[in-house]
């Protein structure tokens, strides 16, 4: 037991948990629900695969449930506009990335050459992106969109869900990205030892920003796929969502302190508190309750692997 | 008579590595006990199980013949125990006064308030029996590699110990600081303190030991006195075999210029010109706190130049960061390997290659077979202990982790290679394995700047050697002229006279 854990960390916990639920509920093994699984979790998952990178380098990005408000109403603006939705689209995509990227982009400038640490960087634009979501939608959601938009959210290709194909994509380019190219290698070094990294040949200042880039544009790609879930764009979506994607990240093995840390971890992670989540509403367990479940299997999940890397 | 302290049979095991296996040591009041061995012996293992930091897995501990139990650094230190750690770890954002009474500040009286004052007198004072004059408000943060370890040692005095430990504590220091750290042992040797010192510098070993302990490979060699003992007697019994040569033959040509300084200034340097040409090793001299760091950091871009102007093989070079640097074909390996050189909780590989990975790619990913068999090579010619690339660094021992920071740059296959106290810590048959790649990469055309507080090491390798004195270059020597006397006058020409003006 000791010696599962010490080799698959966390990974022994969701065994654990599938078990768990498999046995005490009839339901939870149907290819339907796991599928249903994977379409909830996906949406923090996308952005918990973009926070990793941030907090591999050390940093923290806090302001991506604010910006899931904002791309998807950011988006679902632009696809209201008089125009054909096969152009419509593709503007209002980009328009959403645009503006997560964007953010990132701000976060990375203001870290790096104004040297403000990250949590205050992305706490001043999580405040602004929302604030700005809801005077730009003046409170109200923004209704009433072409209905294949639907499709991005809901739709299936070949039974799977669409946001489930996106995330399997992101975490796989993701996962490469950090254990075969070099700049991956840069995040790990970043976030081990700037200064270290700088004497390396490592242009630091650039590094930062990309990965807060990426995290932005993926926070927004997030964002559009809620959208079109709930087939509106709401300035109140995404709230709280960057409390669950740091959870996810750290209960993946991801230390917080930067240099350590896999984006499997994070899939792991983020499956683990999904299925729990999932599992506790199959077997009908109420919602404050569930609360309580959650936050203490978070501590322990993390509580283990400590004592794994210790 | 019962000696002041002893350790039994003593045991440490690391996943995959007994690093002390069944060790007896012990120190006699008033002596001083000499520890060596090569990298990964077990020294600096054998003293943090002494000091409470570790935790052995079998054998005892005696104070005057009292077993205790070290289970923590605090007893350790209550019971009299006072440890030098070879990598310091000062406090950053604390001052140096502060970190010198780190959990045992003067009160005053009985409140809980601290006393500043009597802090920074004291201090003052005990740096100065270190004939140091480190102003104690001094951010630790602010001081260089040197200083630290002058910090570390004030740190351990603080307190009343029956038991000092230094673990290399004269790697970052030059011949002064030296000398004020011996009178200082034989001081305390007088009172009736009990002290162990590892070194790789077998000279001092030889100076100062009263009596000499060497391990290897986790057990204990010999105990013996130092009266009589020689160095080949002591590298035999260190690496198993006898070494010939302390250096090699020089046999290069010294070929045409590559880097050229003119009127370099910053806020730490004055005016410094100097050229540097393919095939030579030009040494870089001076004490502590002369600005050579400062000088070649300067030349990697790590530090703003304020004025003067560069050739790097004859057009005009000014980097804009090390990046900049590394592109255009230089490599600088700095003297603070754990703070500024390694990442320490990656692996030997990932540290090794982290300057070299254009070399390994392929179609935009890394070839990671490539990556292993390169960094494989040189692991293998700088004998890294133990040989496997995929350990984390920080599992290795003091001098292991330099070959690591050393091999990142012979690595990156650069141009003009900086080396800024290469050999620190490193065990004498390496030592020996490094001036010979040294040599090597000069013979086929490299430009190497290497600077070393350790005078012998500069006289034995360099060309020229140039000599620096409060930011500015006081002379340059010829292989001809470069004695010790040479270099320690030239190194001391403007203090000097500025001494006489104050
Ligand atoms: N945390 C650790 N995990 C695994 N192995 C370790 C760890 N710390 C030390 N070792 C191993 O223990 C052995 C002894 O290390 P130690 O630091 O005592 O050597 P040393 O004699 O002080 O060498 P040096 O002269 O290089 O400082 C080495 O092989 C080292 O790799
Ligand atoms: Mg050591």
């Amino acid at each position: 037991m000791k010696g599962l854990f010490a080799r698959f960390g966390v990974g022994v916990a969701l065994a654990l948990e599938l078990l768990f639920f498999g046995i005490l509920s009839p339901h939870f093994f149907t290819p339907d629900n796991l599928l249903n699984v994977s379409l909830q979790i996906s949406i923090t998952a996308i952005i918990a695969a973009g926070m990793t990178l941030v907090i591999l380098t050390g940093g923290i990005d806090l302001s991506v449930g604010s910006l899931v408000a904002i791309s998807g109403v950011l988006s679902t603006s632009v696809l209201r506009m008089d125009a054909p939705y096969t152009l419509a689209l593709p503007i209002a995509v980009l328009a959403g990335a645009a503006i997560g990227m964007g953010s990132g982009f701000a976060a990375g400038v203001f870290v790096t050459r104004f040297r403000i640490t990250p949590f205050i960087v992305t706490l001043a634009l999580m405040t602004i992106w929302r604030g700005t979501a809801f005077v730009y939608t003046e409170g109200r959601p923004v209704w009433e969109l072409p209905e294949s938009f639907a499709f991005l959210g809901a739709g299936r290709v070949v039974g799977i869900p669409f946001p489930t194909i996106v995330m399997v994509i992101v975490f796989f380019v993701v996962h490469v990205v950090l254990t075969r190219t070099r700049f991956g290698r840069y995040v790990y070094a970043v976030g081990g030892n700037v200064e270290a990294a700088r004497l390396a040949g490592i242009r630091t200042s650039r590094v930062l920003t990309v990965v807060y880039v990426i995290s932005g544009g993926l926070a927004a790609v997030s964002g559009i796929l809620l959208a079109s879930r709930m087939n509106s764009g709401q300035p109140n979506a995404g709230l709280m969502y960057e409390l669950d994607v740091i959870a996810a990240v750290v209960v993946g093995g991801t230390s917080l302190n930067g240099g350590r840390g896999t984006v499997v971890g994070t899939l792991i992670g983020s499956m683990l508190i999904g299925v729990l989540r999932n599992g506790l509403n199959l077997l009908d367990v109420e919602s404050y309750v569930q609360q309580v479940v959650v936050g203490a299997v978070i501590l322990t999940a993390v509580l283990l692997d400590r004592m794994r890397s210790s | 008579m019962i000696p002041l302290l002893e350790m039994q049979e003593i045991v440490k095991q690391y996943p995959g590595v007994r690093a002390l296996d069944g060790v007896t040591f012990e120190l006699r009041a008033g002596e001083v006990h000499c520890l060596v061995g090569e990298n990964g012996a077990g020294k600096s293992t054998l003293i943090k199980i002494l000091a409470g930091a570790l935790q052995s897995d079998a054998g005892t501990i005696c104070i005057n013949g009292a077993q205790v139990d070290i289970r923590t650094p605090s007893v350790a230190q209550s019971i009299g125990i006072g440890v030098i750690y070879q990598d310091p770890h000062l406090v950053p954002e604390l001052d140096v006064a502060e970190n010198i009474f780190l959990g045992h500040e003067p009160l005053v009286g009985a409140s809980p308030f601290v006393d500043a004052r009597r802090m920074h007198d004291e201090a003052s004072s005990i740096l100065a029996r270190l004939g140091e004059r480190i102003p104690t408000q001094t951010r630790s943060s602010d001081l260089t590699v040197a200083q630290r370890q002058i910090v570390e040692i004030a740190r351990a005095l603080s307190r009343k110990v029956k038991v000092l430990v230094f673990d290399e504590p004269t790697a970052p220091l030059t011949g002064r600081e030296t000398e004020n750290l011996f009178r200082l042992i034989g001081d305390l040797r007088h009172q009736g303190v009990g002290i162990v010192y590892i070194s790789h510098r077998l000279e001092e070993i030889l100076r100062i030991a009263d009596r000499i302990t060497v391990l290897r490979d986790g057990r204990r060699v010999v105990s013996v006195d130092a009266d009589g003992v020689t160095i080949p007697q002591l590298v035999q019994w260190m690496v198993g075999r006898e070494l010939s040569e302390e250096y090699p033959v020089i046999d290069r040509q010294v070929a045409e210029e590559v880097l050229r300084i003119e009127g370099l200034a910053n806020a730490r340097l004055r005016n410094i010109d100097l050229a540097l040409h393919r095939g030579e090793i030009l040494g870089v001299g001076g004490l502590v706190g002369a600005g050579r760091t400062e000088f070649v950091r300067a030349i990697f871009g790590a530090d703003a130049i304020t004025a003067g102007h560069m050739l790097l093989r004859g057009k005009p070079y000014m980097p804009r960061d090390p990046a900049d640097a590394i592109a255009q074909g230089l490599g600088l390996l700095t003297e603070d390997r754990n703070g500024l050189g390694l990442f320490l909780q990656l692996s030997i590989r990932e540290n090794l290659s982290i300057s070299s990975l254009l070399q390994y790619i392929r179609r935009g990913v890394i070839d990671a077979d490539a990556e292993r068999r390169r960094v494989a090579e040189f692991v293998d010619a700088l004998r890294v202990r133990p040989p496997n690339s995929e350990l984390r660094v920080d599992t290795l021992s003091g001098g292991n982790r330099q070959k690591v920071v050393l091999a990142r740059w012979l690595a990156a296959n650069s141009d003009v290679l900086i080396f800024d106290e290469p050999t620190v810590g490193i065990d004498v048959g390496v030592k020996y394995e490094i001036y010979v790649l040294m040599n090597e990469l000069a013979k086929e055309g490299k430009a190497i700047m290497v600077v070393s507080s350790d005078l012998n090491e500069l006289i034995g390798i360099s060309d020229r050697i140039a000599v620096m004195c409060d930011g500015r270059i006081a002379g340059i020597l010829p292989r001809s002229e470069a004695t010790n006397d040479a270099v320690m006058t030239l190194a001391t020409a403007f203090a000097s006279i500025e001494g006489a003006h104050a």
